[in-house]
C-alpha cells in the first residue's frame, strides 16, 4: 500500500504495534553482526527449531544490536502481563531450556541481564508502562535496564530503536513513530523551515569533522546547478569502529527518513548510500528497507501523496579507507579511482559529477527525524555549548564492558570508561584512550576528565572522529601503538600526494626502527619534522591528520620513546626485539607445563626443579606466560647498552 | 578583475585565475613538479604550496589549484612555506636520489642530504605523462595502477600499448627522465623493471 494520509500512517502504525507487542510470548534475538559473531545465529536456529517442534505459539523475531557486546548474544523475552527481560550470553543449549522454561513459567534468573517495565517512545516523549500484573516475585530483584551502569549514563537517540524493532519490517519502525517527521516535513514545512530547524538544533557532522549540518544543507540548496545529490557516507573504516554498521543493521529506516528529509530541504531527487562491501548484513538490511519504503510510497514518485520525488541507490565500496573521505567517495561513485581532490571549491557547490552534492554520514542522517519531531530546542538542550546532541562511540580494547554506547555530548571520558565501560579488566592500570580512529590521538589518564566535545578533543591533540574509542592498559607500548596506526595509514594512503605517500611511509620506517631497538638520537625530531610536512602539505584529511598518533604519543608519552631510543628498552614489555623471557627460579615449581607448551623447545629443566629459558631459541611467543599457573614465567626489558 | 597581494605586491587578474598563474604573470617564481601550463592541475607534488591569509586566518594551499579571491594575501616564501617545501623535497630526494631535476630543486631549497635511507625509484608519480596521454594526444593509454607506495604508472595489462602513436609527449613532460624514447617509441618504467627482474631471474 502507498501511504498518502495520516490515517494510512496510523493504520500501518497499528499493524506495527501489534507486531511489537503481540498478545503472546515473543522472543527477539539480537542479530546484528556483533551478535552473529558470538553465535546469535545458532541461538536463533535452536529457538526456531524448538518452537516448531513443540508446535508453540511464540513469536520469534530478529532485531538489531542492544549495544552491550560483552553480553552477546542477547535475547529479549516479552510475556503477557510480565516485564520484558533481557537474557545475556545465550547459547543454543540455553535457548532450548528457555523455550521449555517459558512453558512452566520458570526462566533461569541467572541468565537475566536486566528488565524493562515500560516502553519508551522517544519521538513522542512518551513512556508506556507494560502490564506487569503477573510479574513473578523473582523478577523483583532484577535491575531495570536504565538502572545498570552500562545503560544509565547513556542517552540513546540515534540508537533508540536498535534492539527494539525488527529492522526488516517497516511497520515496526512506523510503530515507534517513524516517518512521522517526514510526513510533517512534506505536508507542513517549507525547505527553508527544515534547514532552519536543523541549523538551530546545532547538529554537526558525526563523521568526524563536525561541520554544522544545517549550514551544509543551506549552501548546497543555494548552490547554482541541478540536479543536486544527497549522499550517505557509510564507508566506515576506522579499525575498531562500528557505529554506522550498527545503525544500518538495527534501524535502517531512520537513515532513509533522514535522507528524504534532507533531500526535500536541499531540493534533490537522487540519493546514494555509499556503503563498504565488508558490511554484507548492513547492505542487505538497507536494500530491504529501500524496497519496503518504495512499497509504502516513502521513496520513489509522489512521496506521501505529495509531488516530491526521491530515490536512493546503494553503491558498495571496494575496500579503500580513503573512500570515506568525501571527495574520494564521490570519485569512486563516479566510477573513477577513489582519490581525493582539493576542496578549494567545496562539494556542496561542485561535487558528484560536478553538481552540488550534500554528503553526511549515517549517524548524522539518523539524528534528523528526531530533530524534526522533537524540535531544534529539545535537541540543542542536550550537550555542550558547541557540541549538541549525542555521540555514539564503540568502546573497545582493554575494557570490561565492550560495546556501543551513545552518550550526550559533554560527558567526560572518565565516565564513559569507568562507569559505562566498567574500567580496565584484571585490575590493570589504565594508560591511554585512543579516540578518533587512525587519525586521532591517544589521551592519557590525567586528561580523562575532558568532556566529549569536538573542540575539547581537538585541543587535546585527538579528535572526535567517527567514534572509535580504544582503551589501552599498562601493558600497551605507546610507540608500538603509533607504529600500528601508521602501518594502517601507510597501507591505506591512496598515493596521490607526496607528503602522505612518502611521509607516512618514512615515519612508519622510523617507528619500526625505534621499536626494533635501532633508534637513533634525532629520530624524535625527524618524526616531528615529518608531522609538520604532513599537517601542512597533505592533500586530504587522511594525510594531514596521519601524524596525530605520533604527535599525541610523543607529547604524552615521550619518555617511552626515549627509553626505546636511548636505553633500547620497552617499558611496557611489548616490543619483541627489546624484551627477554625468563623464569623466576623462586616461583617455578618445575611442573614442566611450560616446557611442554613451548613450540620451539626453548625451555629446559628437570621435573620439580626450576626451569630455564634458552634465550637464543626463545621466539617470544608468550605461550609460557600464558600457561604458567605460578606466575614464574615472565618477561623483562632491561635495555641494551 | 580581482585584486590580491602576492609577497606584498598588489596585482590584478581575472577571476578564475589560480595563484600560480597569477604569480607567474607577474614574474614571481614558485617551484613546481607536477604542473604543466597546458595540462589540468593535479595538485599532487605539493611543492607549489603557498600561505594564504584571508580574514586574518592563515593556511597553506597549493597554488596550482587555488583560485584567486578579492583581497587575498599570498605569501610564497614565508618560513612556513619554505619549511614545507624542504620537507617535501627531502622526501622526493629520498625516493629518487638520482634525478637531476630533484637534486637541483633540493639544492635550491637548501637540502643536501636526505635523513632517510635512500630508495632507487625513478618516477615521482606526478602524473604528467598520464595527463598528456589523456588531454593532449587523447589516447588514454596510461594511468595509475595500485595505491600508496605501490602505486605506479602503467598501460593496461602492463603491455606496450598498441595504440600508442609515439607522440613522445609523455617522455617530454617527465621531470625525472623515467620515460625514455628508445627506437622512436616510449619506454616505460614498468618495461625496464620487467627486463631487470627477468635478468635477475635468468
Amino acid at each position: 500500500m502507498k501511504i498518502t494520509s495520516l490515517n494510512d500512517l496510523q493504520e500501518v502504525r497499528e499493524q506495527g504495534l501489534a507486531l511489537l507487542h503481540p498478545q503472546k510470548i515473543k522472543i527477539s534475538v539480537g542479530m546484528a553482526t556483533c551478535g552473529l559473531a558470538t553465535g546469535a545465529g545458532k541461538v536463533w536456529d535452536a529457538l526456531a527449531g524448538e518452537i516448531e517442534k513443540a508446535g508453540l505459539d511464540i513469536a520469534l523475531e530478529q532485531t538489531g544490536c542492544m549495544g552491550f557486546c560483552q553480553q552477546e548474544p542477547i535475547v529479549s523475552v516479552q510475556q503477557p502481563k510480565k516485564p520484558r527481560i533481557f537474557l545475556k550470553k545465550m547459547t543454543p543449549d540455553k535457548a532450548l531450556e528457555l523455550v521449555s522454561s517459558l512453558q512452566n513459567n520458570a526462566v533461569n534468573t541467572e541468565w537475566i541481564l536486566a528488565k524493562d517495565e515500560s516502553e519508551r517512545f522517544l519521538i513522542e516523549d512518551k513512556t508506556v508502562p507494560y502490564d506487569i500484573s503477573e510479574a513473578p516475585a523473582v523478577f523483583a530483584d532484577i535491575p531495570l535496564c536504565t538502572d545498570i551502569d552500562f545503560y544509565n549514563k547513556q542517552l540513546k537517540i540515534a540508537l533508540h530503536n536498535c534492539g527494539y524493532i525488527d529492522p526488516g519490517n517497516i511497520c515496526e519502525y512506523i510503530a515507534k513513530g517513524g516517518y512521522t517527521a517526514l510526513f510533517k516535513v512534506l505536508h507542513e514545512m517549507t525547505s527553508e523551515q527544515v534547514i532552519s530547524e536543523v541549523k538551530r538544533s546545532g547538529l554537526r557532522g558525526r563523521g568526524g569533522a563536525g561541520f554544522p549540518t544545517g549550514v551544509k544543507w543551506e549552501s548546497c540548496r543555494k548552490a547554482p546547478g541541478t540536479p543536486r545529490y544527497v549522499i550517505c557516507n557509510a564507508d566506515e573504516g576506522d579499525p575498531g569502529a562500528y557505529m554506522d554498521r550498527s545503525v544500518l543493521e538495527g534501524d535502517p529506516h531512520s537513515v532513509l527518513e533522514g535522507m528524504v528529509i534532507g533531500a526535500y530541504a536541499i531540493g534533490s531527487h537522487q540519493g546514494y548510500i555509499y556503503v563498504r562491501n565488508e558490511y554484507p548484513l548492513a547492505i542487505k538490511r538497507i536494500r530491504r528497507a529501500i524496497e519496503q519504503a518504495r512499497e509504502y510510497g516513502i521513496l520513489g514518485e509522489n512521496i506521501f501523496g505529495t509531488d516530491f520525488n526521491f530515490s536512493i541507490k546503494i553503491n558498495r565500496g571496494g575496500g579503500a579507507f580513503v573512500c570515506g573521505e568525501s571527495t574520494s567517495l564521490m570519485a569512486s561513485l563516479e566510477g573513477k579511482i577513489g582519490e581525493p581532490r582539493a576542496k578549494y571549491i567545496r562539494s556542496v557547490a561542485r561535487g558528484l559529477w560536478d553538481k552540488p552534492s550534500n554528503l553526511n554520514n549515517v549517524e548524522t542522517w539518523a539524528n534528523v527525524p528526531l530533530i524534526i519531531n522533537r524540535g531544534a530546542d529539545w535537541y540543542a538542550s542536550i550537550g555542550t555549548d558547541r557540541s549538541k546532541g549525542t555521540k555514539i562511540f564503540s568502546l573497545v580494547g582493554k575494557i570490561n564492558n565492550t560495546g556501543l554506547v551513545e552518550v550526550p555530548m559533554g560527558v567526560s571520558l572518565r565516565e564513559i570508561i569507568d562507569t559505562i565501560g566498567g574500567g580496565v579488566p584484571q585490575g590493570k592500570k589504565f594508560k591511554a584512550v585512543q579516540t578518533g580512529g587512525p587519525s586521532g590521538g591517544c589521551i592519557p589518564e590525567r586528561l580523562l576528565d575532558l568532556p566529549v566535545d569536538y573542540e575539547a578533543l581537538t585541543e587535546a591533540g585527538s579528535m572526535m572522529g567517527s567514534g572509535g574509542m580504544i582503551v589501552m592498559d599498562e601493558d600497551t607500548c605507546m610507540v608500538d601503538v603509533a607504529k600500528y596506526f601508521l602501518e594502517f595509514l601507510e597501507g591505506e594512503s591512496c598515493g596521490k600526494c607526496v607528503p602522505c605517500r612518502e611521509g607516512v611511509r618514512r615515519a612508519r620506517q622510523v617507528l619500526s626502527r625505534i621499536t626494533a631497538g635501532e633508534g637513533n638520537q634525532g629520530d624524535i625530531e625527524l618524526l616531528e619534522d615529518l608531522a609538520l610536512t604532513l599537517q601542512d602539505g597533505a592533500l586530504c584529511a587522511l594525510g594531514s591528520s596521519a601524524a596525530n598518533p605520533v604527535i599525541s604519543t610523543l607529547s604524552y608519552f615521550r619518555d617511552e620513546y626515549e627509553a626505546h631510543i636511548r636505553d633500547k628498552r620497552c617499558p611496557a614489555g611489548v616490543c619483541p626485539d627489546l624484551i627477554e623471557y625468563y623464569i623466576d627460579p623462586e616461583a617455578c615449581t618445575g611442573c614442566t607445563l611450560c616446557a611442554r607448551k613451548c613450540p620451539n623447545e626453548a625451555i629446559f629443566g628437570e621435573k620439580k626443579q626450576p626451569h630455564r629459558i634458552d634465550t637464543e631459541k626463545c621466539i617470544k611467543c608468550g605461550a609460557c606466560i600464558e600457561v604458567c599457573k605460578f606466575g614464574a614465567a615472565r618477561k623483562r626489558s632491561e635495555g641494551r647498552k | 578583475m580581482i585584486t590580491l597581494t602576492i609577497d606584498g605586491k598588489e596585482i590584478g587578474v581575472t577571476e578564475g585565475t589560480t595563484i600560480l598563474e597569477a604569480a607567474r604573470m607577474f614574474g614571481i617564481e614558485i617551484p613546481t613538479l607536477c604542473y604543466h601550463p597546458v595540462l589540468s592541475a593535479h595538485g599532487s607534488c605539493r611543492l607549489c604550496s603557498v600561505e594564504v591569509v584571508q580574514r586574518g586566518w592563515s593556511r597553506v594551499v597549493v597554488s596550482c589549484l587555488y583560485p584567486v579571491a578579492q583581497g587575498l594575501e599570498v605569501k610564497t616564501n614565508s618560513e612556513r612555506v619554505l619549511r614545507l617545501r624542504r620537507g617535501i623535497i627531502e622526501l622526493l630526494l629520498t625516493r629518487c636520489p638520482d634525478s637531476e631535476r630533484i637534486q637541483a630543486l633540493a639544492q635550491q631549497l637548501g637540502v643536501d642530504k636526505p635523513r632517510f635511507e635512500r630508495d632507487e625509484h625513478e618516477c615521482i608519480l606526478c602524473g604528467l605523462c598520464v595527463r598528456v596521454c589523456h588531454e593532449v594526444s587523447e589516447k588514454h593509454l596510461l594511468n595509475f595502477v595500485d595505491r600508496g607506495f605501490e602505486k605506479e604508472v602503467a598501460a593496461p595489462f602492463y603491455e606496450p600499448p598498441e595504440e600508442c602513436i609515439a607522440c613522445g609527449g609523455c617522455a617530454y613532460v617527465c621531470p625525472t627522465g623515467a620515460i625514455r624514447i628508445v627506437d622512436g617509441k616510449p619506454e616505460f618504467l614498468w618495461q625496464r623493471n620487467k627486463q631487470r627482474s627477468g635478468e635477475k631471474d635468468g
